[in-house]
């Protein structure tokens, strides 16, 4: 099976959905604002373009800073955690307590702290984003082969060169893994953090389409942020295959 | 053909009369929680003349390893004296090219790079380490693979790789810790004369362990027989057999000889 034939089955599966659901809409005569058919939600898509494409630009701004951060911050703190025995006793407790923590029920907080604007959805977006980029890295960096950490030293490697040539290469796999699971994350974050507080965004859209009863303005916002998940999570995993090239070559 | 012709042990013999390693009641022993200390190797002691290779066969985990990777540098050995070429070694050496079990090749490097590694690591980078580099992939047989990732290569010829890294910088000493045991029987054969051809143009000394009893005739001009943990040494052959060494000369009554011998220094034939 080639892999266009793969691609053609999701296809069919959404397609025998999304065909049930306007069949549904349509013979139950059910309102609008409960359950609007997919075609109204296509149609509201492209009457109100401007409008849903206006407000996906703060909701992306803030998943992707948010998970930027989370990169910034996490891969270097996975590096501590992974090398220093004393780091990893002393804050990997603090990392899984505060993972703990529901993000939801310190979104109002973090609104007091930062107020309204992007600073806040950012910073939720990041909350969620840094656990699974941590742990991730810091399982990869451990998970080095011990033969090639063997290698490396009966060649008189510094502990630097260990660190670049061997240990963080083998844990790229691994930091990609985490990175594909925290932008997803961070969607839901920025949209959390505009659920409890914002001026704009797909979220904020969503909620006051719902409170005006316009239903298909509402679904429309909710696959417009599914498709931003969608997109974000796609350019992860473009950026992988391209700084990990080995990875594909390997299944030909 | 004479046979003087053809024993490289004869055209050399400059320096295979030369001591190059000098191993002395050379012993190992670990702690371990709660117990008495786990000794590996009693005592071991033989000299490594240059340009011979030296097989260490014994059977699984009598500690053959466990002496390469002191030979090696990579551990320290508990008491006596490990020398090589008249210095006491503590740590890797520079002119030290080890072979694993496992290929243990980068999957990341293409097959170029995971052989440059070592010039890499040592910042000597030159146009003549990367003609080199292909030279030595030619000799293996491998042209044309330098940007394949090892991930596209069958067991042997991550091998091949591997040896081709070990030879990059010119060691004298090679130390290979049975290299070809992962690999099917004929591919074993294929990298067992590979070996031989090797060592003939370099000239390195060799240093490998093997469980292999036909193995460790086949290459060596000194198999040294290990006995069970903890480790003294049951046999010291001398395989005076010629080189370079056919596949038929396994099929001879001195082959087998020396594999009987061999066999009843470790106790399987009486």
């Amino acid at each position: 099976m080639n892999k266009l034939h793969r691609a053609i089955y999701p296809f069919l599966g959404v397609a025998a959905i999304l065909a049930i659901w306007q069949l549904y809409t349509f013979i139950s005569g059910i309102s609008r604002i409960v359950l609007p058919s997919p075609l109204d939600i296509l149609r509201v898509s492209v009457t109100r373009f401007d409008l849903l494409l206006q407000q996906t630009w703060p909701t992306t701004l803030e998943s992707v800073a948010g998970f930027g951060l989370a990169l910034l911050i996490g891969i270097p703190l996975a590096v501590c955690v992974a090398n220093s025995r004393l780091l990893n006793l002393t804050l990997y407790p603090i990392l899984v307590a505060t993972q703990s923590v529901p993000k939801v029920a310190i979104a109002p907080i973090i609104l007091v702290w930062f107020g309204l604007g992007i600073e806040s959805k950012l910073a939720i977006a990041f909350l969620v984003a840094f656990f699974p980029i941590v742990v991730d890295t810091a399982t990869g960096l451990r998970a080095t082969p011990p033969g090639l950490l063997e290698l490396a030293r009966s060649l008189r490697a510094s502990p630097f060169q260990v660190f670049m040539k061997v240990q963080m290469p083998a844990a790229l796999p691994f930091i990609f893994a985490g990175a594909k699971v925290a932008i997803t994350l961070a969607v839901i974050g920025a949209v959390i953090g505009e659920f409890v507080g914002s001026v704009n965004g797909l979220g904020n859209l969503l909620l006051t389409a719902n409170s005006q009863l316009d239903g298909p303005l509402a679904w429309a916002a909710l696959v417009w942020l599914s498709l931003l998940g969608i997109v974000l999570f796609v350019a992860v995993s473009l950026t992988e295959r391209i700084v990990m090239p080995w990875a594909e070559s390997g299944h030909h | 053909m004479p046979q003087e012709a053809t024993d490289t042990r004869a055209a050399q013999s400059g320096p295979s009369s030369t001591l190059f390693g000098r191993f002395e009641n050379v012993h190992q022993s670990f702690a371990r929680a709660g117990q008495d200390r786990l000794v590996a190797i009693e005592s071991v002691s033989f000299n490594l003349r240059a340009g011979h290779l030296a097989s260490l066969l014994g059977p699984s985990g009598c500690g053959k390893t466990t002496f390469l990777r002191i030979v090696a540098g990579l551990i320290p050995a508990t008491s006596g004296v490990v020398q090589i070429n008249g210095t006491n070694v503590t740590a890797p050496q520079s002119d030290f090219g080890v072979a694993f079990q496992q290929a243990n090749l980068m999957p990341w490097r293409t097959v170029i790079k995971n052989i440059l590694f070592p010039i890499e690591i040592r910042r000597e980078s030159t146009r003549d380490t990367l003609e080199r580099a292909h030279e030595l992939l030619d000799l293996v047989g491998l042209s044309g693979f330098e940007n394949a990732y090892p991930s596209q290569l069958s067991g042997g010829m991550q091998q091949r790789v591997a040896l081709c890294r070990a030879l990059i910088h010119r060691p004298r000493l090679l130390l290979m810790d049975e290299p070809f045991g992962a690999l099917d029987e004929l591919t074993r054969m294929e990298m067992q004369n590979l070996l031989l051809d090797i060592r003939a143009k370099t000239g390195a000394t060799v240093l490998f362990v093997t469980h292999s009893i036909s193995e460790a005739v086949f290459l060596s001009d000194v198999v040294v027989v290990f006995s069970k943990r903890p480790a003294v040494i049951a046999d010291y052959i001398d395989i005076d057999l010629p080189y370079p060494r056919t596949p038929e000369v396994r099929y001879s009554s001195k082959y087998t000889d020396f594999e009987h011998r061999a066999g009843r220094a470790l106790g399987i034939t009486r």
